[in-house]
């Protein structure tokens, strides 16, 4: 090493210890790059699949307010996708190498999406719990060392809140209903509750990336302790609404102040995250046919962007 | 395609009486795009009364190193503050 990559490095690293962030034309270690972009794109990618199991249901909301509801919260989900895309960008990243990268497989997104939504009570439980789940994740990541994807995750979190409470409302309204409709809301509950755990990612002790990623600040806490925050916080909100987790092990420990849970199936998760879950093959190809149908929309655009350029040139 | 789309910097003006502020980028193929994604990506919720669009290639940045002496100059130079300046209790209104 040289004398002045030693004295970035430390540079870098002083910044991260006094808790400063770390700005897009900052010096940075090749692998603190790299880790990012790879976490930014995956979460990105999350977000721009994640419209398909709601967006499913927009043709088919019971009311016109909720199909209001859903569609301003799928626009939110397109939304959140592109703020992410924007500051994988500040890294150096491209935006359409990858989209590339999502549609040939070679960057993965939250398993969660790869489960399908059956009903309309799907899409309360998807508010309630993956976006409680995702809102457990990304308020810590409000925090990262690193300063754009930092800034993004203050947007998305503030606007997360509201699709965590419109699912749990209409869970609420469901529960008032008919015997029918709570046998829906608990139907979705147990279809959603275990997959929900493993948004968390792997146990502390199989996680690859962790270590590292806690050291850069780039996450702040472990998938373990995100995991148990999210019990912790959801069991009351459960008893509120009246539904049973479909988990016979959980209960409060009162020695520990957590709630204890149920052993997860973590071939599940293995077998989901690497493609064979009920929908992997349809999202993707969603997402490729939206991509290429869409594509002479940009050309258009483009041609149109030259022409008026030429015109003003002459 | 969209590879060849140019990157715009956004800025967005919170509501009168405040400065516009840098929320991101995206790309569009001009500027008149760019300004109305800008509108639908950044401001769904009453965040602006005004938005800039700017070319990512046409901004001029400093070097953010803090080691880096372009800052320099401003930071032996307590005599601009106002607590430079020692004035009795006394005196009022300073």
């Amino acid at each position: 090493m040289t004398q002045d990559t030693a004295e970035t490095l430390e540079h870098f690293e002083r910044t991260i210890e006094r808790d400063q962030r770390i700005e897009p034309r900052d010096w940075m270690p090749e692998k603190y790059r790299a880790t990012l972009i790879r976490q930014i794109a995956q979460h990105a990618h999350s977000e721009i699949i994640g419209m398909q199991p709601e967006g499913a249901w927009i043709t088919r909301a019971p009311s016109l307010r909720r199909k209001a509801i859903l569609l301003a919260k799928v626009q939110d989900e397109a939304g959140h996708g592109l703020y992410l895309y924007s500051a994988a960008e500040t890294l150096g990243a491209d935006r359409s190498d990858l989209t590339g990268k999502l549609i040939s497989g070679k960057q993965k997104y939250s398993s969660i999406f790869n489960y399908p939504t059956l009903t309309f009570a799907d899409v309360g439980v998807i508010g309630w719990l993956v976006d409680g789940a995702a809102i457990c994740n990304q308020v810590p990541l409000c925090r990262s060392s690193y300063g754009p994807y930092a800034r993004a995750m203050i947007r998305i979190c503030k606007e997360e809140s509201f699709h965590q409470r419109q699912g749990y409302e209409l869970l609420m309204t469901l529960m008032r209903g008919t015997d029918a409709q709570r046998e829906m809301v608990r139907d979705a509950v147990n279809r959603w509750w275990w997959p929900s755990l493993m948004m968390f990612g792997p146990p502390d002790a199989d996680s690859t990336h962790t270590a590292q990623s806690m050291a850069w600040k780039i996450k702040r806490h472990t998938n373990d302790e995100l995991r148990q925050r999210f019990v912790d916080m959801t069991v009351p909100q459960a008893e509120a609404l009246g539904v049973a987790l479909p988990d016979p092990d959980l209960r409060w420990n009162e020695e520990r102040g957590h709630y204890d849970f149920g052993e997860i199936d973590w071939s599940e998760l293995k077998r989901v995250i690497s493609g064979d879950g009920p929908c992997n093959a349809e999202r993707i190809e969603r997402r490729r046919k939206a991509h290429e149908d869409g594509a002479w929309v940009r050309e258009a655009a483009a041609a149109h962007a030259a022409k008026h350029a030429r015109k003003e040139v002459a | 395609m969209e590879g060849n789309w140019p990157l715009y910097e956004v800025f967005v003006r919170g509501k009168r009486g405040l400065n516009h502020v840098h929320v991101g980028s995206l790309r569009a193929p001009d500027a008149e795009m760019a300004l109305r994604n800008a509108r639908d990506l950044y401001t769904r919720r009453n965040e602006g009364v005004s938005i800039w669009v700017v070319k990512s290639e046409d901004i001029t940045a400093s070097s953010p190193d803090e080691k880096d002496p372009f800052f320099a100059p401003s930071g032996d130079k307590v005599y601009r503050h106002p607590t430079f300046y020692e004035i009795p209790e006394n005196v009022p209104h300073m």
